[in-house]
């Protein structure tokens, strides 16, 4: 850090540092930085700074990165398997006393526990399928020569740049059972209403909805720009055989697109088993317990309300612990699975 | 990087499908698929594309629709279909009320001050990792992409405890800090420099004498600039929509947007039109970005962003 700092000093006194990003500074930057050379009376002083600038400048640049991510990240995670082992109470927070494995055991013989497991395991599922499923089908289409595409991928991503606390709030009312628009439109097509909000695979499906709205278009975008890669040539010799367009979707399109659709996966999967704000604000007053009857409580939620409104943080700590177990699980299965899948397919 | 962007005509089109700005490596391929491939689409593919568009877009018009009815009304079935004259009334009562204002004004803070850091330094490691040479760089930049893989729940427990402990519960710093840098904007930014930064550029500036700081300001910067722009934008959406960490370290009498809306959203006395104001304030500074910078965003994302 020293030696850039008193590099910033230095070219801070150089005469015109003024700040120059056009396209022709680096030109400038090249004639100016000719001038120390030439007062060579501290050549060899210089000479020395300038190596050690050289040496010490990657560290420093990249000291940020490592330094936040350590104090904030890396630590604290370790920290949190300390408290996992520990009673810690919100209201008592200097009083923490070794706990072992209590937490864990707590946990693992509460029915809650299990039940916030499987809802986040189906509630994963039901958002995440259809969400890949129509962003390969969006993708596809996007790929097509459209008129104004980029007016198309730009719509279709709108409802990234809603945040998951205003879009749970619109879906609130959209899935509410007496005056809301899906009942209604059920009711117009002669359907049945769905108690979205307490039904158990109802609410869950309300929730997921919520998840494939938001990030369909984004991953839709990710397909795009994968299929945007697949050259030319395999789409015309398998034309030439004969193939059509949903044979080629079928042959070519998909095999070329598997790392992505892999990596998407991967991703959402992570981002599943973190689902939060939405079954948080989805269930309004009772929204920390995922409902009047915990239907769509998750994992996530379940740390907040054991931490923050029942108040033991040690116990919160070994739910965060446990999820970032399964986390390293499942995704050691995707590898598992993906190895398989390449082995066969060669 | 105005409106006029957003609906490009067909032949700027056709440039960005060359791969202009992407990584050339990737670029020539592109271009020869451009070239022939593409098959025109069909009135039914036209079909199911609007049909997508509208599902993506009628909530938020339905948002500002419920937002300017009055509560009553929006229990009652149907639901309203078009605009009422509320909007004003339920937008003020949402910005005093239910402390929008501040909320606002909190997060453009915080969404700004966590995009300049996270836009900053990922340029000066990406750049490291891109450019320089130094001991460990590959092992590092591994590890940089490994962080990704962990979660922010794992965190939040002991951040909570040591941000209690300094009193800086409640305060804006504590949603601030931890969010500062980014993994993936370092990766990103390296990848985009690899391509955008010729080493000559760097090497003749070395020869002149040029010190590190010198370069970065008058040669990387400069190479850096669109990508630092996509970065930029990305990142403030990301900041702008995060949840978590802000609901547990900040309290109502210093919320962001996130946090207001969850309270709006869990309050006993709930007035739907009004909720449905704030949740229209909340994302309208982002669908104006979207409006002014969409291409780019999209740009970015292609490029290969990763969630948040």
């Amino acid at each position: 850090m020293n030696g850039s700092d008193q590099a910033l000093a230095r070219s801070a006194s150089s005469a015109d540092a003024a700040p120059g990003d056009q396209p022709g500074a680096a030109r400038d930057a090249h004639g100016r930085g000719t001038a120390p050379r030439k007062n060579g009376g501290t050549s060899a002083w210089r000479r020395r700074l300038y190596r050690w600038d050289m040496k010490a400048s990657p560290y420093a640049f990249i000291a940020p990165f490592f330094i936040v991510f350590g104090a904030f990240s890396l630590v604290p995670l370790l920290y949190t398997a300390w408290y996992s082992l520990h009673h810690v109470q919100l209201s008592a927070l200097d009083q923490q006393t070794w706990a072992g494995l209590d937490n864990y055991r707590n946990l693992f013989s509460s029915e809650f526990f299990w039940n916030a497991l499987k809802n986040t395991f189906t509630i994963g599922l039901l958002s995440t399928v259809p969400q890949l499923a129509a962003a390969l089908w969006l993708a596809h289409m996007l790929n097509y020569r459209l008129r104004g595409s980029t007016v198309w991928r730009v719509v279709m991503l709108t409802p990234y740049a809603t945040s998951a606390a205003a879009a749970t709030l619109v879906f609130v009312l959209l899935f509410a059972p007496e005056s809301g628009m899906v009942n209604w439109a059920l009711d117009l097509v002669g359907l049945d209403p769905v108690n979205w909000r307490e039904s158990g695979w109802g609410s869950q499906a309300a929730v997921s909805s919520i998840v494939v709205w938001r990030w369909t278009g984004y991953n839709a975008l990710i397909y795009l720009a994968a299929m945007q890669a697949i050259p030319t040539d395999l789409y015309e010799s398998a034309a030439l055989d004969g193939a059509g367009r949903w044979q080629q979707f079928r042959h070519v399109t998909i095999p070329m697109l598997r790392p992505t659709i892999l990596f998407t996966v991967v991703v959402s999967t992570i981002g599943a088993t973190q689902l939060f704000a939405e079954p948080l604000l989805f269930g309004g007053v009772s929204g920390t317990k995922g409902g009047s009857e915990h239907q769509y409580q998750t994992l996530g939620l379940y740390m907040y309300d054991q931490g923050w409104m029942v108040g033991n943080l040690g116990k919160a700590s070994a739910i965060a612990w446990s999820m970032f177990l399964i986390l390293l699980v499942v995704a050691a299965l995707n590898l598992l699975i993906s190895r398989r899948l390449k082995r066969s397919s060669r | 990087m105005t409106i006029s962007d957003v609906t490009p005509p067909r032949a700027g089109a056709e440039k960005e499908r060359a791969g202009a700005p992407g990584p050339a490596a990737r670029a020539p391929r592109r271009r020869v698929m451009g070239a022939g491939k593409q098959l025109h689409a069909g009135p039914l593919t036209y079909t199911v594309l609007v049909l997508f568009a509208l599902v993506s877009l009628a909530p938020l018009v339905w948002t500002a629709i419920a937002a300017s009815r009055t509560n009553t009304r929006l229990a009652q079935t149907p639901p309203p279909f078009w605009f009422g004259g509320n909007l004003f009334k339920n937008l003020e009562t949402a910005w005093d009320q239910a402390g929008l204002g501040t909320a606002m004004l909190n997060s453009i803070f915080v969404s700004s001050m966590i995009t300049v850091g996270t836009v900053l330094f990922s340029t000066l490691a990406g750049f490291a990792f891109a450019k320089l040479r130094f001991r460990f760089s590959t092992t590092l930049l591994l590890l940089t992409i490994g962080t990704m893989m962990v979660p922010p729940q794992l965190a939040v427990v002991p951040l909570y405890l040591w941000m209690t402990d300094l009193g800086w519960a409640n305060h804006l710093q504590t949603v601030i800090l931890p969010t500062l840098v980014s993994a993936f904007g370092t990766f990103f930014m390296r990848q985009y420099l690899v391509q955008a930064l010729p080493s000559e550029l760097i090497e003749a500036a070395r020869v002149d004498g040029a010190s590190s700081l010198r370069v970065v300001w008058h040669v990387v910067f400069p190479a850096a600039r669109p990508a630092m722009a996509v970065l930029g934008l990305l990142t403030f959406v990301m900041a702008w929509n995060d949840f978590l960490w802000p609901i547990i370290a900040l309290n109502s009498e210093n919320p962001t947007v996130q946090v207001a809306l969850n309270q709006l959203g869990t309050g006993y006395i709930p007035d739907d039109s009004v909720i449905m104001a704030g949740a229209l304030l909340g994302t309208l500074p982002l669908l104006l970005a979207f409006l002014l910078f969409g291409k780019q965003i999209v740009g970015g994302i292609m490029q290969g962003a990763i969630k948040g």
